[in-house]
């Protein structure tokens, strides 16, 4: 598959929180603000991308029966890392993400990704599922993020955690709505013959 | 090989590949982490001396003192206290308020040698967004009216130390006046332990 389309299907046919509704707990959390948004994003795309490209790098040593403790091995050690790195060189960062950067550890997302992709692909392909499945989580991170930061200017219920449920919610129902449309768009634009089929 | 075998040692290789790893970059995270942590407390201790003229190190006296104590919050207590050439010239109580909106309302107080308040400052809290989080420095000016006040001004004995809306002199945040008001009391309950044990507390050795 070329890059285009898995970045595509991260960013939205395949998107981790928006379709397959993985990660929510720092997706819910975290977003209060668009620097918090983008700040979790960058940490769980760079983890994503290591822990895909270890899993499948050794996916053929891996007997099957152990996979799962070999997942929770690499991704514990890998936000660990990240955790040590951010509170090191971003301590603000670090401060206001909290208890989340350990807590990545939890992110089902890039389980499932090491689950699903990286244990049945090569290491060039699971590093590029790693990047684009990341991307489409830190997109959503930061557009709920942001969206959030600034609605909740005006009005307080964006800020507060059920506020994070609202905003998700509309972030859905927008994909949906979108992906309706270009459907019905799809099959008015088709030619007569196959439309009567 | 059997597959139990075989299942134990590739999990023990790739677990000493992994502490490998953690241990690797707390090596070259360790300094800069503490140093990082450092600056953040001595940072974050800044706006409660602002104004005392000191050349004592900010973080170089600190005191514990033990429970039971008459500061506000459970536990023990910490002081950082600076000096003007050996004279004392301020203490900063790290405090909490327990009777917030929610949870814990960690506070420094600094406290001019002479008993007037040089500022106090919010080091962490879980009040709510919008209404009780402008006690924070960041979201409204709210804590600078401390700055100057004492015991007898506004005078507490007459209830002074309070919020406008309990009679006091204190301003209340807009649609919040549980925060405040917890915070009007931890910050008096801290001035009248200062006034009691003023000299103690400049003269207690640095505990190591």
């Amino acid at each position: 598959m070329s890059f285009v389309k898995k970045l595509k299907s991260g960013l939205w046919d395949e998107n981790p929180g928006l379709v397959a509704l993985l990660g929510l707990c720092p997706l819910l959390a975290v977003t209060t603000t668009f620097r918090n948004g983008l700040g979790l994003g960058v940490a769980t795309l760079f983890v994503l991308t290591l822990s895909n490209a270890l899993v499948s790098a050794t996916r053929r040593w891996i007997l099957n029966e152990i996979r799962i403790p070999v997942y929770v091995l690499i991704i514990a050690s890998l936000v660990t890392c990240v955790e040590l790195i951010l509170k090191a060189w971003f301590p603000a960062l670090d401060r206001s993400l909290g208890i989340f950067v350990p807590l990545i550890v939890t992110n089902c997302a890039i389980v499932a990704r090491a689950e699903l992709f990286a244990s049945r692909n090569g290491i060039v392909d699971s590093i590029v599922d790693g990047i684009t499945m990341g991307l489409g989580f830190a997109a959503l991170l930061v557009v709920i993020g942001a969206f959030r930061e600034l609605v909740g200017t005006v009005w307080l219920l964006a800020i507060v955690p059920p506020g994070a449920f609202f905003s998700l919610a509309l972030a859905i129902a927008a994909k949906n709505h979108f992906d309706r449309k270009q459907q019905m768009h799809r099959r008015l634009n088709m030619p007569n013959s196959l439309r009567q089929s | 090989m059997s597959r139990v075998l075989r299942s134990g040692l590739t999990l023990a290789a790739i677990a000493a590949v992994c502490t490998t790893l953690v241990a690797a970059t707390w090596h070259f995270t360790v300094e800069r982490i503490a140093a990082n942590e450092q600056a953040y407390l001595e940072q974050s201790l800044a706006p409660a001396v602002a104004g005392i003229d000191y050349n004592s190190g900010l973080l170089d006296s600190k005191l514990l003192i033990p429970q039971p104590h008459a500061l506000p919050g459970s536990g023990d207590a910490a002081v950082y206290r600076v000096y003007r050439d050996g004279e004392p010239a301020a203490a900063l109580f790290v405090v909490s308020a327990r009777d917030g909106y929610s949870g814990p309302i960690r506070l420094l107080v600094g406290i001019g040698a002479g008993g007037d308040i040089a500022g106090i400052h919010v080091l962490e809290h879980s009040e709510t967004p919008g209404l009780g989080d402008g006690i924070e420095a960041s979201k409204s000016d709210w804590a600078l009216q401390f700055a100057g006040k004492s015991l007898t001004n506004p005078v507490a004995a007459r209830g002074g130390w309070a919020i406008k809306p309990d009679g006091g002199e204190f301003d209340q945040l807009t649609g919040a006046s549980v925060t405040p008001r917890a915070v009007v009391k931890a910050v008096k309950q801290t001035l009248i332990y200062f006034a009691a044990n003023r000299d103690a507390v400049f003269a207690a050795e640095v505990q190591e």
